[in-house]
């Protein structure tokens, strides 16, 4: 099957400090792929530099393909058409995500004139049936509210409807949740995962909640500084991570089931994108860095069939992994 | 909102008293209005008849109260010099003025509000830092400064334009470019900045997101934000349209309020004084009453807050 998105290389850096270094991704259609990694790790600016979204004086380099076609450095009527009408996007903080002085209505409607070519009453029946889609109740009378009259809960949900108006093939929802509070949060997810089951769409969640990926995606990939380290069907990764870093963040989580243990933090910190040391970048904070991780950056190889990960002491991690559960 | 206007109406005529009130206090305890006017040779007899008739010899609480008693009776006084009404004095300078500042409000408007915005969508590049730049330099240098600039390179050197007066309108082209280009550099730097936080918040991103060109991003989503705080600056410029010309009208020897409240203050001729001071807080005053509406009108957040308030 062609995949829908294809990332590959995709680097960025701003006033040439790099903060992604070459990202290779494949999404196929009606996937739901989450993605993990700390703050900064690069989750969110993939997908805005693929959409374009990042600010100018970004530098991007790579490929991003949309079902073959290049629309990295498209032209901009060409991306207008892809952003909100085959990838739409959701942002962290819903807040501040809607323009404060535009009704609901205007912001929605907006949307559905662009992708869908609707007018009059067709366009506000559509507006007003987004809005019941995404459970926000009176949807007919809350139209014509600001963004200021509603929970941010709600808010996120009227993201979602908007996001939903161009009929996309693709939503990234980049922390939907995180602002939010716990039961809000389980509503929101549960909200995606419907909308998504019934439209057949591909979903990306960016998150740095383990639990949120694990339940809510089919396949994860980890980042770490700026690169992917590991790739993985979710339930694989958890059962049995590869890369070092994943293994660090899966044991800093309490296990649900099971005795209790310990919980172990992964030492020191993300290093400094304007001082990246050479080779791995997470060496430095890894137990099992040999000499030679220091000499040249892992590259993303092929585990399992549809395993990837990003470093050259994987299989001593395994092993070394497996020498713990067994003990 | 009939409260948030009420609170509001109420702390503008508190303004206004204010302002009067220490008018009045600073000009009677800076200087004697009959040796102002009468000169320091005057008898001693006659500056005591001045004073007498001009009830100067009076306590100044008692003064006080019966100026506002004629306030309260609609009469500002009379000027000492030639016993007109105050009043009809500064009203006869009114369209002088408004003839240098309506139309410097109008080019203030039209090349500050356009350039901050062109500079903040070019953040960077070199029409930005050219903008930049003339509007640091158009509001560092005074505008007596600027004034003289004008009057020596147009009027004198080149001997395009006259150098001061008030016969024809190519008398008003060098007071209105003075007046326009320093509050154009204002309003273009100020104009950038609120769009440039505008530019960076997340539904600018979002609006993006979905697909919308830049030029309808820009038009739609960002402007009417970045209308809200420029609008504080407009109001503060509208506040200043009557005495906002002191300065300029004096350099230019423009015959305005600005110039008779430079006269009037150098005489102590009280009544005039008071009454221009009357009348610039009474447009500063209603020109926050204004954009306080405007912004409620612009900013839906703040209609909430004012219809709970």
């Amino acid at each position: 099957m062609a995949p829908l998105v294809n990332i590959a290389g995709l680097s960025v850096a701003f006033s040439g400090v790099p903060v992604l270094r070459g990202v290779d991704l494949t999404l196929h259609k009606g996937e739901a792929l989450g993605l993990v990694g700390e703050s900064g790790s690069g989750k969110s600016v993939t997908w805005l530099a693929a959409l374009g979204l990042l600010p100018r004086h970004a530098q991007v380099s790579g490929k991003v393909t949309l079902e073959g076609r290049e629309i990295l450095g498209a032209p901009a009527t060409e991306l207008d058409r892809v952003r909100g009408g085959r990838i739409a996007m959701i942002f962290q903080d819903p807040a501040s995500s809607l323009n404060p002085v535009l009704t609901i209505r205007r912001q929605l409607c907006e949307a559905l004139a662009l992708h869908r070519n609707l007018q009059g009453i067709a366009l506000k029946a559509e507006a007003r049936r987004l809005l019941d889609l995404v459970g926000i109740p009176d949807a007919g009378r809350r139209l014509d509210a600001y963004p200021h009259e509603f929970s941010g809960g709600q808010v996120q949900r009227i993201m979602i409807a908007m996001a939903l108006a161009g009929n996309p093939d693709l939503l990234i929802a980049d922390e939907p949740t995180t602002a939010l509070d716990a039961t809000i949060q389980a509503q929101i997810l549960e909200l995606l995962s419907t909308v998504r089951r019934e439209l057949g769409m591909a979903l990306v969640l960016i998150s740095h909640d383990l639990g949120v990926v694990a339940e809510n995606c089919d396949r994860v990939a980890v980042m770490y500084a700026g690169r992917i380290v590991e790739e993985a069907p979710s339930n694989q990764l958890f059962a049995d991570p590869a890369h070092p870093y994943a293994q660090g963040l899966i044991g800093a989580l309490p296990p649900l089931d099971g005795p209790r243990r310990r919980l172990t933090a992964i030492p020191g910190t993300v290093p400094d994108p304007a001082k990246m040391p050479g080779g791995c970048a997470f060496a430095p904070r890894c137990a099992l860095a040999s000499e030679s991780c220091g000499l040249a950056a892992p590259s993303l190889a092929p585990i399992a069939d549809d395993r990837r990960v990003a470093c050259i002491r994987a299989e001593a991690s395994r092993r070394a992994l497996l020498g713990i559960a067994a003990e | 909102m009939g409260r948030y206007f009420a609170v509001r109406i109420g702390r503008a005529a508190l303004t206004i008293v204010l302002v009067v009130t220490f008018a009045f206090i600073v000009l009677r305890l800076s200087g004697d209005p009959a040796l102002m006017i009468l000169g320091p040779e005057a008898p001693p007899e006659v500056l005591a008849a001045f004073r007498k008739a001009w009830g100067l010899d009076d306590p100044i609480w008692l003064q006080y109260l019966d100026y506002f008693g004629a306030i309260a009776k609609g009469e500002l006084g009379r000027s000492m010099r030639d016993g007109r009404p105050a009043i009809e004095l500064v009203l006869e300078r009114i369209p002088a003025t408004l003839a240098l500042t309506l139309p410097a409000f109008f080019f203030k408007v039209a090349i500050g509000v356009p350039a901050g915005i062109y500079a903040a969508l070019h953040r960077g590049s070199a029409i930005d830092r050219a903008v930049m730049t003339t509007a640091v330099a158009g509001f560092t240098v005074p505008s007596f400064v600027l004034a003289l600039i004008l009057v020596l390179v147009f009027a004198v050197q080149l001997g395009w334009l006259p150098s001061g007066g008030q016969d024809s309108w190519r008398h008003a082209i060098l007071p209105i470019t003075t007046l326009s280009l320093g509050g154009a550099a204002v309003l273009a730097r100020f104009t950038r900045s609120a769009m440039l936080e505008v530019l960076g918040q997340p539904y600018i991103r979002t609006a993006s997101a979905k697909g919308l060109p830049w030029r309808k991003v820009v038009t739609s989503h960002a402007l009417p934000n970045a209308a809200i705080p420029t609008v504080t600056i407009l109001g503060f410029m509208v506040g200043t349209l009557i005495a906002g010309a002191v300065v300029v009208e004096s350099v230019f020897a423009w015959p305005g309020v600005g110039r008779l409240l430079v006269v009037a203050v150098a005489n102590r001729d009280l009544a005039v004084v008071q009454c221009i001071l009357l009348l610039v807080a009474m447009t500063m005053v209603t020109s926050n009453l204004i954009v306080d509406f405007l912004y409620g009108f612009l900013d839906p957040r703040l209609r909430a807050k004012g219809a709970h308030a």
